[in-house]
């Protein structure tokens, strides 16, 4: 009992459309232990935001469902902190007020003025977003964003970090930078991660296990890769190292050979 | 819960046009022209790099800072030159025109006699307020005259009674639109946001905006009048009945596009947003305090704008109908008086009365400018 942290039991989703019920996800198991960083990898369409929205609370399983630290999640909460997709920063908030609205809404109370400000600026240092405290989102690259997107999260103190596609609107560059920023900060910090992801180096890069999906509908868990690499992992030693390769083309596999999607859809 | 089917396509394609209709016509034609301009000149540029077929246009372009000037000189003529065209044009149309019809008042006033009669308005302002002065400073020195006599006495200030004066109408109006106006701001945006928010009470709300917001000012200004006359019983001078109904008149009218356009800013915020608030789990206020007013700030304010400006017009025929102070009384009594100026005085009023409408929308654009987080969003 006392290895269970994140459980999800038989998750089942219907989604009611027009012509009844479409079941989205079919028993979805799994058991993530803490500290633990793993990636959802799948085809468009495969339920792999379903599985993080479910957790994150913002929908309800059909059938079945997640339990975090001994409690039943069944609505969304600051202890699940969920990096979205496009960063989705307040656009009229700078950069640190972005942050301060997460954290006077959890520290509220908690910590004095002083505290509360040291620890925004702290979890910005974080994310290296010092340099723009009063910036405005539309002043800020996109890389940026999703950095204060970040240090958004981090500063919640959440149990779980939901990151839904967190580079994937990123250029590869950017992209690299922050993979390596973020495996700083989970290095330092240890959150349990959940992280969806398109890209397979990404997901092997970062992971300490990759939950690889079947296509929907009725999309479920198709295999289960451990990533047993050892950490610190630097991009450029990895590129050429053997083990790293074979896992990367397993993933490969799965995805383009037993799980490709038919032709019409792709 | 947040979810909220918007109201039928129709009212909200209804309510886009209308913002549409302010001022954006012909905005967005000059804008569009100038654009075209530029991007003529961008288009000839790139064209004469690879093509040294055209010496003429060739060294017109070479010096970047004649480019700039150029582009000065075109917005210019399409931000001032052609509006004044079509004044000129407008003007002389007018004046050709007004000269064939023959009235029972006389024949109908040209531009040149409508300014006439606006110095008239103006002179006639002025002799009234010489006038009051003149009434205070008589009763004053009575009054003075009486203490000296005795510190005792009983004295009387009376208020002078001459007749509001062109000027001293418009004031009356404007107070009395803002009045309204504000009103139904102060009940349109609350009851917008929790039409916005809440799928459940938009149901219940939206057969009532529907019914309502079509009703015309004359039809409720009977309505107003009694109930006015019947809960209002004090005779405060300071705040007559008529301005109230006035003022009443108004906010029924001009309350339908503020809470139909927050309805919809406010039903329209990016889902990812309202995620963020869950997850933080940002308690009603903060909520709409931090996400909601700000996101759809832009259509409350299209909403505001649409309000005042019919706020405006309906008080206009309210004054006329009801012989309320105002404006609208102006031109009422003005066509009552039928006198050989009426006409004239008539079309200053006109006149104003369309000046004052498009610069109460445009200092809603200043305000909105002000209000607005995104100091680069392009208003219009």
């Amino acid at each position: 009992m006392q290895n269970e942290h994140l459980v999800l039991t038989e998750v089942t989703i219907d989604f009611p459309t027009d012509s009844g019920p479409f079941r989205a996800l079919d028993k979805v198991n799994l058991n993530i232990k803490k500290g633990e960083f793993v990636s959802l990898i799948g085809h468009s369409g495969c339920g792999k935001s379903t599985v993080l929205n479910i957790v994150a609370g913002l929908h309800q399983a059909t059938e079945g469902g997640v339990i975090l630290d001994g409690r039943e999640v069944n609505e969304p909460g600051p202890e699940r902190a969920v990096v979205f997709q496009n960063h989705s920063l307040l656009p009229w908030l700078t950069t640190f007020q972005n942050v301060e609205l997460a954290v006077d809404q959890i520290f509220k109370g908690r910590k004095t003025k002083a505290e509360i400000k040291d620890w925004i600026e702290h979890n910005l240092e974080l994310v290296h977003m010092s340099h723009a405290l009063n910036k405005l989102p539309a002043e800020i690259s996109g890389g940026m964003k999703q950095r204060v997107g970040i240090a958004r999260a981090l500063a919640m103190q959440p149990k779980v970090l939901l990151m839904d596609e967190p580079f994937g609107a990123l250029d590869a560059l950017t992209r690299a930078h922050l993979q390596n920023s973020l495996m700083e900060i989970q290095e330092t910090l240890g959150n349990t991660v959940i992280m969806i992801t398109h890209d397979v180096d990404e997901a092997v890069l970062l992971s300490d296990r990759i939950i690889m999906m079947t296509n929907g509908p009725s999309a479920t868990i198709g295999e289960i890769l451990t990533i047993d690499l050892d950490r610190p992992r630097n991009r450029i030693k990895l590129a050429d190292d053997p083990h790293y390769n074979h896992l990367r083309s397993e993933v490969l596999r799965f995805l383009y050979e037993r799980h490709a999607l038919p032709e019409k859809v792709a | 819960m947040n979810s909220i089917s918007l109201p039928s396509t129709e009212t909200l394609e209804l309510e886009t046009s209308d913002i549409d209709h302010i001022s954006k016509p012909k905005l967005s034609k000059i804008d569009s022209q100038l654009k075209h301009e530029t991007s003529d000149i961008i288009n000839k540029s790139i064209s004469d790099e690879d093509s040294e077929t055209n010496p003429d246009t060739k060294e017109h372009r070479k010096n970047p800072y004649e480019e700039l000037k150029r582009i000065r000189k075109m917005s210019f003529i399409s931000t001032l030159l052609i509006p004044l065209v079509g004044i000129l044009v407008f003007l002389s149309v007018w004046h050709i025109g007004a000269a064939q019809v023959e009235t029972s008042l006389g024949t109908l006033p040209g531009p040149s006699q409508v300014w006439h009669q606006f110095g008239g308005l103006i002179q006639e302002h002025k002799d009234k307020r010489t006038k009051e002065l003149a009434f205070y400073e008589r009763q004053d020195n009575r009054n003075a005259k009486k203490l000296e006599k005795n510190p005792d006495a009983k004295i009387k200030v009376r208020p002078y009674t001459g007749s509001p004066t062109f000027f001293d109408q418009i004031i009356t109006s404007l107070i009395t639109v803002m009045t309204g106006f504000i009103l139904a701001s102060l009940i349109a945006i609350p009851l917008g946001i929790i039409c916005g928010m809440s799928a459940g009470f938009y149901a219940a709300m939206n057969p009532l905006i529907q019914v309502f917001k079509p009703v015309s000012p004359l039809a409720w200004l009977p309505l107003v009048t009694i109930i006015v006359s019947a809960v209002v019983v004090s005779n405060d001078p300071t705040l007559p009945k008529a301005f109230i109904i006035s003022a009443v008149t108004v906010t029924l009218c001009s309350l339908w596009p503020t809470v139909i356009n927050t309805t919809i800013g406010v039903s329209q915020i990016d889902s990812d947003l309202l995620n963020v608030s869950k997850v933080l789990r940002l308690n009603w206020i903060t909520k709409v305090r931090k996400i909601v007013l700000p996101s759809a700030m832009p259509m409350i304010f299209g909403g505001l704008r649409l309000s005042l400006g019919i706020g405006w017009m309906v008080l206009i025929a309210a004054e006329m109908l009801a012989q309320n102070p105002g404006l609208g009384k102006f031109v009422w009594d003005e066509f009552q008086n039928g006198s050989s100026n009426s006409l004239g005085r008539i079309m200053v009023a006109v006149i104003v009365i369309g000046l004052i409408g498009y610069l109460l929308d445009k200092s809603m654009l200043i305000l909105q400018k002000k209000v607005s987080w995104d100091k680069n969003a392009i208003l219009r």
